[in-house]
């Protein structure tokens, strides 16, 4: 009996690890394959990976879209952190009522979708950009601006300096640091991991964000690199080596980062349930 | 009465400069909250109020004027709304229990103590999570191409004995947009139980078996019942993802064939960005997806809350 359900156990998740994987793998293959070995089904690599390269950075401007992503992701994950962190210690460690009240008025913003913000986040950032046009419609700030800003990582570093001893707040202002020097001498150093896990899943979901930068940014040379492989991905007559050689790239940053940071992802992930 | 006069000086001075440490501190806290606070007003609530407003009017581009109800009453007749509500709720309702109910199921058999490879197992499942979702999508639209890998390998082992028309065909597009979306989230639902399981004491297990339950009793009748506030959790998250699908159904089918397998937000997408721009019309449209937001989650806490008494 107990054979049998591991047998059972290891079958199921066998099929499961081999599932999940299974479109890496086409993946890693294709990108070292010629677009007519991709459509032949050909299983194993090959060695156009250099010449598939070649052709994708002839084609699209895969190096500026490569910077500007990383630009947006790494400037929305800095402030990110700044506004959610000094948030969510604010609310903790200065608890009071009134705040307490303005902190569930911001937790509502959860269940707002995106979909129904994107009108009319368009059309703000279409006036300013008649006043303002280095922060309206085709910028950076336009598509961090509306995103920064999430209830979600305000409740999960509010969450985590529940566990953050108060005490030595105390001490530090006995030794006359100001309220902000307490926040960023004692408080910030030592929740490393918790910033650590907040920055990890804000940069991902910069990385990958797609509906907002698609409606924001139009000229060309704005685009991140979601636009770039959606874009290509609807051509007509798909270079499959090319494209997934693309979707390497772009997907490469991101998979080694989760490796490093694995416990910290994950440690990000459940802040909303603990 | 000197000293009383004195003491009470001294007593009204104390209370006032509590009342301006307490003051002062109640600014200071304030100032920590506040970029978060009007950011959030900003860019959440101002936008919404502003949604509702432009919900009541009509116009192309920026030439509106209010009509009263008339964009509500469009709704109901509006043939392609109709099938993009229809759309997301078929997504909806099969998808997510679909998911949920693996990601227990996977749990569980991970939980296991004596199984090895776990970690292997578990990164393995989890690995999806890493892709955006625009990649996986262009990815999966290859995968599911008439002579993609997945029809190829399916006539090799004979199960089907022509391709099936996995991005054409109104019913097999949505069946490949469900697999699509389970592939890409059953493991981030997965580590949630993983966790909660955690927590859950073995003896009861233990218990269970002396008293005769099968793996599939201990499965519905403890299992369930002792993650139902974090099964509660992954389903009200998964049901406002799958009401706020985009990115893959916009790079796996477009919506299509004809309109089969759009969603609410594309819709909105197309009227405001695709077709002439009808920015009234989609914050209408996008109401209906707050609306139904608000029902499914209070649906959820209703079928968690009874399962209690």
């Amino acid at each position: 009996m107990n054979k049998l359900k591991s047998t059972f156990s290891y079958t199921v998740l066998v099929i499961a690890a081999i599932v999940s994987m299974f479109p890496f793998l086409w993946m890693i293959v294709s990108s070292t394959n010629k677009s007519v070995d991709v459509t032949q089904g050909r299983m194993m690599p090959g060695s156009h990976f250099m010449q598939n390269l070649h052709n994708l950075l002839d084609t699209v401007d895969l190096v500026p879209a490569l910077i500007n992503s990383t630009k947006i992701s790494v400037i929305t994950t800095i402030l990110a952190m700044l506004i959610a962190s000094l948030a969510g210690y604010g609310f903790e460690i200065y608890k009071s009522k009134s705040k307490d009240f303005v902190f569930n008025i911001l937790l509502v913003s959860m269940m707002i979708p995106f979909a129904a913000l994107m009108v009319p986040l368009f059309r703000m950032f279409a006036t300013i950009s008649q006043s303002l046009p280095f922060i309206g419609i085709d910028t950076i700030a336009a598509v961090l601006l509306p995103t920064v800003t999430t209830a979600y990582l305000i409740f999960f570093f509010r969450q985590s300096t529940k566990m953050f001893p108060k005490e030595i707040l105390e001490a530090g202002r006995i030794d006359g640091l100001s309220e902000l020097g307490c926040f960023f001498r004692i408080y910030l150093p030592t929740m490393k991991t918790t910033y650590a896990a907040a920055a990890i899943i804000t940069f991902m979901a910069s990385w990958n964000s797609y509906l907002w930068p698609l409606v924001v940014l139009q000229s060309p040379e704005n685009q991140t690199i979601p636009l770039l492989i959606s874009n290509l991905g609807s051509s007509y007559s798909p270079d499959f080596g090319m494209i997934m050689t693309a979707i390497v790239i772009a997907t490469l940053p991101a998979a080694i980062i989760f490796f490093i940071m694995q416990k910290h992802f994950v440690a990000g992930m459940m802040g909303s349930v603990k | 009465m000197i000293t009383a006069k004195e003491n009470h000086t001294q007593a009204l001075q104390k209370v006032n400069s509590g009342r301006k440490t307490r003051l002062k501190n109640n600014v200071i806290g304030w100032s920590f909250v506040i970029i978060a606070a009007v950011m959030i007003f900003l860019f959440y609530f101002y936008p919404m109020v502003q949604a509702l407003i432009l919900s009541f009017q009509t116009g192309v581009g920026a030439n509106l004027t209010f009509t009263g109800i008339d964009n509500y009453t469009r709704l109901f007749k509006d043939p392609t709304f109709l099938t993009t509500v229809k759309n997301t709720v078929i997504y909806l309702i099969i998808q997510v229990p679909v998911m949920i109910l693996l990601a227990l199921f996977l749990s569980v058999l991970l939980n296991n103590k004596t199984l090895k490879f776990k970690g292997f197992f578990r990164t393995a499942i989890f690995l999806p999570c890493v892709t955006s979702l625009v990649a996986y999508s262009v990815i999966f639209k290859y995968l599911f191409g008439q002579d993609g890998i997945i029809n190829m390998m399916l006539m090799k082992i004979s199960l089907i004995s022509e391709p099936i028309q996995w991005l054409t065909d109104p019913f097999w597009a949505k069946i490949a947009i469900i697999i699509a979306i389970t592939w890409r989230w059953t493991g981030y639902n997965m580590i949630f139980y993983l966790s909660a399981l955690q927590n859950v004491d073995e003896s009861i297990y233990e218990a269970a078996r002396i008293d005769g339950a099968s793996p599939i009793q201990q499965f519905f009748k403890i299992t369930i019942p002792m993650l139902k506030p974090i099964i509660l959790f992954t389903s009200i998250t998964s049901t406002i993802g799958t009401l706020q699908l985009f990115d893959e159904v916009m790079n796996i089918t477009k919506g299509g064939p004809g309109n089969a397998t759009m969603t609410i937000s594309q819709y909105i997408y197309n009227l405001s960005f695709k077709y002439t721009p009808d920015f009234g019309y989609a914050a209408t449209v996008s109401y209906a997806i707050v609306i139904m937001i608000v029902i499914f989650s209070i649906i959820q806490f209703k079928a968690a809350g009874d399962n209690n008494e």
